[in-house]
């Protein structure tokens, strides 16, 4: 039970890290039709970003965490979200319409790339990082076992939770996230009342790019160590979340961050820590032939 | 007479070797109903394509005018012909957006007044500026909308699950809510019964009464079309063949022709 329990709660809290990217991966889906395959870079980028960010914090003598979090957290935001709209700008925003393979490729290409350029910059070398958020409580204790909930957790979930919420208001809720839900559905009628199509899949990017760099900074803090390859399997695994939940659908998304996070840490911390990976992409198989619309996906509705 | 609302001159448009367009020009009047007839093929829903920016034409120019000016739309894109042309269109398979809910699909297309408004959304999640303000207008006028057609009871409903006909009036009132000048209509009356088509005349009617949109009409349906219009350009085969008045149009003998063949072909244009 107890075990049960502490492994619960890193679950959550590595779900809430698999949540926050495969966003990105399912609202470029769902406008684009594409897998943009060089978003898990993007999320590597971002930590990168944070671990800067934080050393400006420590040159500076900012000591406070809260506030050297919050700074960070926008900074990294801001930076990262640079990065989504260019990579748009330059890498797929040449191949629309082509055919449908070019900007697959294309994100292969950008996902090498942006590897190689952050291994050049920085070092192939994985970089420590002290957190600045330490210490916890025990949640509960019985049988000399402690559950331990770090604040670090805490604070993860908090703000995957926020800007989760936050997110999903702004698609229900505004003329933003009206004009992006009417590209996905038609995106050339949508330009014929008047929306401006090219600048709607720039601001998708910028968002999905946005919410990838507080994954990085999260997995940073987390983790306390990054290198330039880590984008790529959080990346696979933020996209078979993605599948999961029903790709272009932003709550499959998020469900299916948590339930790829469930399974990985339950399978890790019951069976084999060295088999977690064929775990989650097992799951992945196995929804995409049993639902392969994933939990919370409609299935395709043909186009006219 | 005052400038004409759109002025099509010299408009070819070939594919490969196809001359879907051949060299067609004509008018339409600010605050009229200009129909575009013709046999099926005849390269109508071309001519649409070609002012709504779907096709780059290969020849000819496509000048509209309104009190912001002329527009050369040849050479706008899309959205631009949307906004700054104020040009709107329907299709004859309905493009609804049917995920969305009836009264959405008549906020996304107000959405520049609001994305004007709010700041591109960022002051509009903070709740500053007038966006509340915009909002509320743009949900009033999309009500009065809905009323106008009889929806507003389904306001909250998906797109994809009205009745056919409720579709169609849907997609007519949210062509309007862009604020165009001109609405060009493909075939809005298909599909329709006969009780439906009369309502239609009533809301086109009213629509060039009322808010002084100058109409494109392509419609099979005579009953209709000679009913409303008040000009009608009759294309055969990707020319022009005929153009006036209803009355003048109907007893023209090369429109005639056209619709019942000398080759024995079907008169489709009486059934659609």
């Amino acid at each position: 039970m107890e075990y049960f329990l502490q492994q619960l709660v890193n679950a959550l809290t590595l779900g809430a890290i698999y949540g926050l990217i495969a966003i990105g991966y399912t609202m470029v889906y769902g406008i684009i039709g594409m897998i943009n395959f060089a978003h898990g870079d993007v999320f590597m980028i971002g930590g990168f970003i944070a671990l800067i960010g934080f050393m400006i914090c420590v040159v500076l003598g900012l000591g406070w965490a809260p506030l050297a979090i919050l700074l960070v957290l926008l900074l990294t935001m801001a930076f990262t979200a640079v990065y989504g709209w260019a990579i748009e700008r330059l890498a797929y925003r040449p191949l629309r319409g082509s055919f449908r393979l070019a900007p697959l490729i294309s994100a292969i290409g950008v996902s090498i790339a942006l590897q190689n350029y952050v291994q050049m910059a920085q070092g192939a070398r994985s970089k420590p990082h002290v957190s600045l958020v330490q210490g916890g409580f025990n949640l509960y204790s019985a049988n000399g076992f402690d559950v331990r909930v770090g604040w670090l957790q805490i604070v993860i979930v908090v703000v995957t939770v926020a800007l989760m919420a936050g997110f999903t208001l702004l698609i229900n809720r505004t003329a933003l996230g009206r004009q992006q839900r009417a590209c996905e559905q038609d995106m050339k009628m949508a330009s014929l009342l008047g929306v401006n199509v090219d600048r709607t899949i720039s601001l998708t990017f910028v968002m999905g790019a946005a919410l990838a760099a507080v994954a990085g900074m999260m997995f940073l803090m987390y983790y306390g160590v990054i290198d330039f390859f880590v984008g790529f399997l959080a990346g696979i695994k933020a996209f078979t979340a993605a599948v999961l939940g029903g790709i272009g659908s932003l709550p499959g998304a998020m469900l299916g961050g948590l339930l790829i996070g469930l399974i990985e840490v339950f399978w890790a911390g019951y069976f084999s820590s060295e088999y977690k990976d064929v775990a989650a992409f097992g799951v992945l198989i196995l929804v995409l032939i049993f639902r392969p619309s994933g939990l919370l996906g409609r299935p395709e509705i043909e186009k006219v | 007479m005052t400038a004409p609302l759109i002025r099509v001159q010299h408009l070819t448009m070939r594919f490969g070797g196809l001359v879907a367009i051949d060299n067609v020009s004509f008018e339409g009047a600010p605050g009229a109903i200009t129909a575009i007839i013709g046999p099926n093929g005849a390269g109508k829903t071309t001519v649409f394509n070609c002012i709504t920016g779907f096709y780059r034409p290969t020849v000819g120019r496509l000048a509209l005018n309104h009190a912001g000016g002329e527009f050369l739309l040849e050479r706008m894109p899309g959205h631009e012909i949307a906004r700054r042309a104020k040009v709107a269109r329907t299709f004859q398979n309905i493009r609804l957006f049917p995920g969305m809910s009836v009264l959405e699909n008549l906020l996304v297309a107000q959405h520049n007044k609001l994305m004007l408004a709010s700041g591109y959304s960022v002051l509009g999640i903070l709740g500053v500026g007038g966006y509340g303000a915009a909002e509320r207008a743009a949900i009033d006028k999309a009500r009065g909308w809905l009323e106008r057609i009889g929806l507003l009871e389904h306001a909250d409903r998906r797109a994809g699950e009205l009745p056919y006909g409720s579709q169609r009036r849907l997609e007519i009132a949210r062509a309007m809510c862009t604020d165009p000048v001109l609405l060009c209509l493909d075939e809005p009356a298909a599909g329709l019964n006969n009780r439906e088509s009369a309502e239609l005349n009533e809301l086109l009617l009213s629509i060039r009464e009322r808010d002084k949109v100058g109409v494109l009409l392509i419609e099979h349906d005579m009953s209709v079309v000679m009913t409303i219009s008040d000009h009608i350009v009759v294309l055969d085969y990707g020319r022009k063949i005929a153009e006036g008045a209803p009355a003048q149009v109907r007893g023209d003998p090369a429109v005639i022709r056209a619709y019942l063949g000398e080759d024995e072909t079907t008169p489709e244009a009486a059934h659609g």
